[in-house]
């Protein structure tokens, strides 16, 4: 691994991307940042832009009004990127998974490196999912299959 | 060669390190004014070397060479402009005449390559920003003129940055008389201005229009603002330990007094940061050329009633 990568997961600036949800996944993330959780310690950071981003926090269960927008902020994304579902929504639509408005989750549409469950994940579940995907990054043969 | 030792050793070495070390002083200090842990040490290194890895991406409606060129430009601006400084404190004989006049306009180039990018970029949030930086840069300069004027003034009207350090190598530091304090106050307010840091972050308030100037560039291209943000966050305090604070030799005691005062002074950007809100662009013109133009124009008074 080159000290660029190494960098890389040492800085993940995330960028926050709500699908049509229910706003209580997106509460739980911004509680990430506050002084209790901290996340700024793993030297993530919030940033407004997706030509900044590293990470792409997904939340909400992908609408047919979204799935267009979500993958031209997908292609916005300079490389390396990656994707976080976060929320039952993203993961299985949740309790909209019989809805019209809903057609696929959001792993048919773009790729997605971590799922993180919960309706709405603790603060610090988010947190340890990130961690895991930073740990998987920093040694790919190490994880069991899941 | 010497010139040239200079300009990669100081100027862009030693700057860039000490620079990155600054904001994580900043950020270090922010984190624990809001009761948090806070970044490691190497953190600004390590967002550096990631963006430098990452893919740089233009977009379509941009215009390539101005767009390209703005980052390198600013960059090696401040290299310039922290050479300059390093060999007027280090040697103060050797500079030459009205270098404080080259100074002024070379730390004002970073904010112009923003707006040049910000406008190359094609973005409307980016072009908003632009806008307000502009009316930033309009408003801080006068001000900062000014309270640059007061420290020539007392140097016995010399224009140049070697005989302003031996008036205070002579008569004591100019931050003690009255003229001088109001000047380095009036200055210190300019300089968070100058950083765009809140109070004054209207050209890329995150909240309100995503990072505004920024917002289209990444890889490489942000590294580049990135890298010259924090060597402004040095050489801009360099700046006003020389004039004002007596500059920074190199001997036990004296270094020790140097560094405590610039790393005062990067604090005291900190805390004003951190406690205070966002200003309308508007609110910010006012404020210049309202109170601090006219704090300034005592300082300027008073210095030559003194003299």
């Amino acid at each position: 691994m080159g000290i660029l990568d190494h960098a890389f997961l040492k800085s993940l600036w995330v960028f926050h991307l709500a699908t049509g949800s229910c706003n209580n996944c997106d509460i739980e993330i911004l509680d990430c940042f506050t002084p209790r959780h901290d996340i700024e310690r793993f030297g993530m950071q919030l940033t407004g832009s997706i030509k900044h981003a590293d990470v792409l926090l997904v939340t909400g269960a992908v609408n047919r009004q979204c799935i267009p927008r979500l993958k031209r902020i997908y292609e916005q994304m300079p490389n390396p990127r990656l994707v976080v579902a976060i929320g039952e929504c993203a993961l299985s639509r949740g309790v909209f998974v019989h809805s019209y408005n809903c057609p696929l989750p959001l792993d048919h549409v773009i790729p997605v490196d971590v799922y993180i469950p919960g309706c709405p994940p603790r603060p610090e579940a988010i947190i340890a999912g990130l961690i895991k995907l930073i740990e998987q990054k920093k040694n790919p043969k190490d994880q069991p299959q899941a | 060669m010497l010139y040239l030792l200079y300009l990669l050793i100081f100027g862009f070495l030693l700057t860039a390190v000490i620079g990155l070390f600054a904001s994580w002083i900043d950020r270090k200090l922010t984190a624990r004014i809001q009761y948090r842990v806070g970044p490691p040490l190497l953190q600004p290194l390590y967002d550096i070397l990631k963006l430098l890895g990452k893919e740089t991406l233009i977009p379509i409606g941009a215009t390539n060479l101005p767009f390209l060129a703005a980052p390198l430009i600013g960059l090696v601006s401040v290299m310039i402009v922290s050479t300059m400084l390093w060999v007027s404190n280090l040697h103060p004989q050797q500079t030459f005449l009205g270098d404080v006049i080259v100074v002024i306009y070379l730390l004002l180039i970073p904010s112009l390559c923003i707006v040049i990018g910000a406008f190359a970029s094609g973005n409307p949030l980016a072009s908003l920003g632009a806008s307000r930086e502009i009316k930033l840069i309009l408003s801080y300069e006068l001000p900062f003129i000014l309270a640059v004027l007061v420290a020539i003034i007392q140097a016995d009207f010399s224009i140049r940055l070697g005989d302003i350090l031996a008036t205070q190598a002579q008569n004591g530091i100019i931050a003690v008389s009255w003229s001088g304090g109001l000047a380095l106050l009036v200055a210190v307010m300019c300089t968070q201005a100058k950083l765009a840091l809140v109070p004054f972050d209207a050209p890329e308030a995150e909240t309100e229009i995503s990072h505004g100037v920024l917002i289209e560039y990444s890889g490489t291209l942000l590294a580049m603002f990135q890298l010259m943000r924090s060597m402004l966050l040095f050489a801009l305090p360099f700046f006003l330990i020389i004039v004002y604070l007596g500059g920074i030799s190199g001997n036990g005691i004296q270094l020790v007094y140097g560094a405590l005062a610039y790393v005062g002074l990067v604090a005291l950007i900190t805390v004003i940061r951190n406690t205070n809100p966002r200003l309308k662009i508007g609110q910010v013109l006012r404020f210049f050329w309202g109170p601090m133009t006219f704090l300034a124009l005592i300082a300027v008074l008073l210095a030559l009633g003194n003299n």
